[in-house]
């Protein structure tokens, strides 16, 4: 087997003011050619474990491996985001800058491109994820599927080696998903992506991480696993024939 | 939302296509220079290159007026004060009340300046987007600082007044109604505290979110302004007419 992307090394963290730590003596592996989800209840490190390898967040004890060097301290972690790039949980958060164009290229500017160069790689990555003519448009005005797409390409502008997405899917309609599925099929990069949505999961990787506090359990992917599996999915997904005897009530209202 | 609009900044007028950062340096030196005046003829001078700026910007008049209306709503207070507690000679008197001369001097020249300024920052700042002020103040050496500063809370306002009605609306539908109760103080203190700890949580995950795209410290642009001939004539008038202000300032005799 190559050498892993990323390792994270028998880790050990804990919130300050925790009762318990997220993780203890923790290990994570990702490959050069790994599509994983993450999955776990709630609460169980997923966003963690994705801030702890950006560096987000330092481990008490352990080591991070990245690209394979050891990362510790703040300038270990400056080339490590040039690289993984991290989708956050609210795109509120992520864009900043007040037009697209410009968001999007603040990465390649932090990178040292020059502005028509930035210009140039924010323009061809906005239309590769189909957002053509967006440029101009200003970020806190978009819906909330244009602000995640529009994250993305941030992300992606920077062109980085490996992607961490957080619950990229969260508050997006069904078509807005399969563009999503669509771009993610087609990423040449590995990445890891954490979801509570079996289905999405089964379009989008071959091989799930369930986590938990002092291991993390790497299954293949299979639906009706997941979607059994109440620990590890929403509880969305359990409450899913609920949701559908009210629809069936719905109609005689 | 109405509030944190720009009615101003789109238009295709002269006023609209010169440099920012001529119209920045401008309207400085405007608004000190008037701020200080203590002359009517300065100050009337300057109340016309004002509103030859306001020519040259084409704003919809109505607009322009509704925010002078609102101005000088707040200089009304002066008004109903200043002429009654200035010290001097008297002029006439309103039951216990006696208004000065200077009193009313005073507060004339007060309300001519405001306008003066406001009329100024109309059609000179306000005719500028937010966004490319910034840009004009970075390049004009603003420190980062103030910049970065300016356009965050540009940002992130609307953000914060959509968290500030998302909680309203969440007490409303609980059938919160304000009135004048300890039980209502509470609440809105509540609410305030909670929008200050979501802001302060909102700007830690939008600092690591833009350190994991690289950020360190520095802001680069896209935007490179560019000088034409139209601008080095608008700064040299302008400076020109800043001049005679000044001299007239200096020179004709004070009413004061």
């Amino acid at each position: 087997m190559s050498e892993p992307l990323i390792s994270v090394d028998r880790i050990t963290f804990a919130y300050p003011g925790a009762a318990k730590p997220v993780f203890q003596d923790f290990s994570f592996q990702l490959g050069p050619h790994d599509h994983l989800g993450l999955i776990g209840p709630n609460g169980s490190g997923k966003t963690t474990l994705l801030h702890l390898i950006m560096g987000l967040l330092r481990p008490q004890a352990g080591r991070i491996i990245i690209f394979g060097r050891e990362v510790r301290t703040e300038p270990d972690f400056v080339p490590v985001r040039q690289q993984v790039g991290l989708l956050f949980q609210n795109a509120d958060d992520q864009l900043f800058c007040p037009t697209v164009l410009e968001d999007v290229a603040f990465g390649p500017l932090n990178l040292g491109k020059t502005p028509a160069e930035a210009r140039e790689i924010a323009l061809t990555t906005l239309e590769q994820l189909g957002l053509a003519g967006f440029a101009d448009r200003v970020t806190y005005k978009l819906s909330g599927g244009e602000k995640r797409l529009v994250s993305l390409a941030t992300i992606l502008a920077m062109q980085p080696k490996v992607l961490l997405l957080d619950e990229p899917t969260t508050g997006l309609d069904e078509a807005t998903k399969h563009r999503l599925i669509h771009i993610m099929q087609d990423l040449p990069i590995p990445f890891v992506v954490v979801s509570h949505e079996p289905n999405f999961l089964h379009s989008t990787v071959r091989h799930c991480c369930h986590l938990h506090t002092d291991f993390c359990e790497i299954k293949p992917m299979r639906l009706e696993e997941l979607l059994n599996e109440r620990d590890c999915c929403s509880p969305g997904d359990s409450l899913k024939p609920v949701m559908v005897s009210t629809n069936v009530v719905g109609p005689a209202e | 939302m109405s509030g944190i609009a720009e009615p101003f900044s789109e238009g295709q007028s002269l006023a609209h296509r010169l440099d920012p950062r001529g119209k920045i340096v401008v309207a400085a030196l405007f608004a000190t220079i008037i701020a200080v005046a203590q002359s009517l003829a300065a100050v009337l001078g300057g109340l016309a290159l004002a509103g030859l700026w306001l020519l040259l910007a084409r704003l919809p008049a109505r607009k322009v007026l509704g925010k002078l209306l609102a101005v000088n709503s707040f200089i009304i207070f002066l008004w109903l004060v200043l002429p009654f507690s200035y010290p001097g000679e008297p002029l006439f008197t309103l039951g216990p009340l006696t208004a000065s001369r200077q009193g009313i001097w005073f507060t004339a020249l007060i309300t001519l300046k405001s306008n003066a300024i406001i009329i100024g920052l109309i059609a000179l700042i306000a005719t500028v987007p937010v966004v490319t002020l910034g840009q004009a103040l970075h390049s004009l050496r603003l420190p980062n600082k103030l910049c970065h500063l300016l356009l965050f809370t540009y940002r992130y306002l609307y953000v914060f007044e959509e968290e500030y009605q998302r909680l309203l609306t969440a007490m409303k539908i609980r059938g919160f109604r304000p009135r004048t109760n300890l039980h209502t103080y509470r609440s809105y203190a509540y609410l305030a505290a909670m929008l200050l700890v979501r802001s302060s949580e909102r700007a830690e995950r939008v600092f690591q979110a833009m350190l994991c795209r690289g950020f360190r410290g520095v802001f680069y642009s896209l935007r490179t302004f560019s000088w034409q001939r139209q601008d080095g004539v608008f700064l040299a008038g302008s400076l020109l007419a800043l001049g005679a202000l000044v001299l007239a300032e200096w020179r004709l005799p004070r009413l004061v």
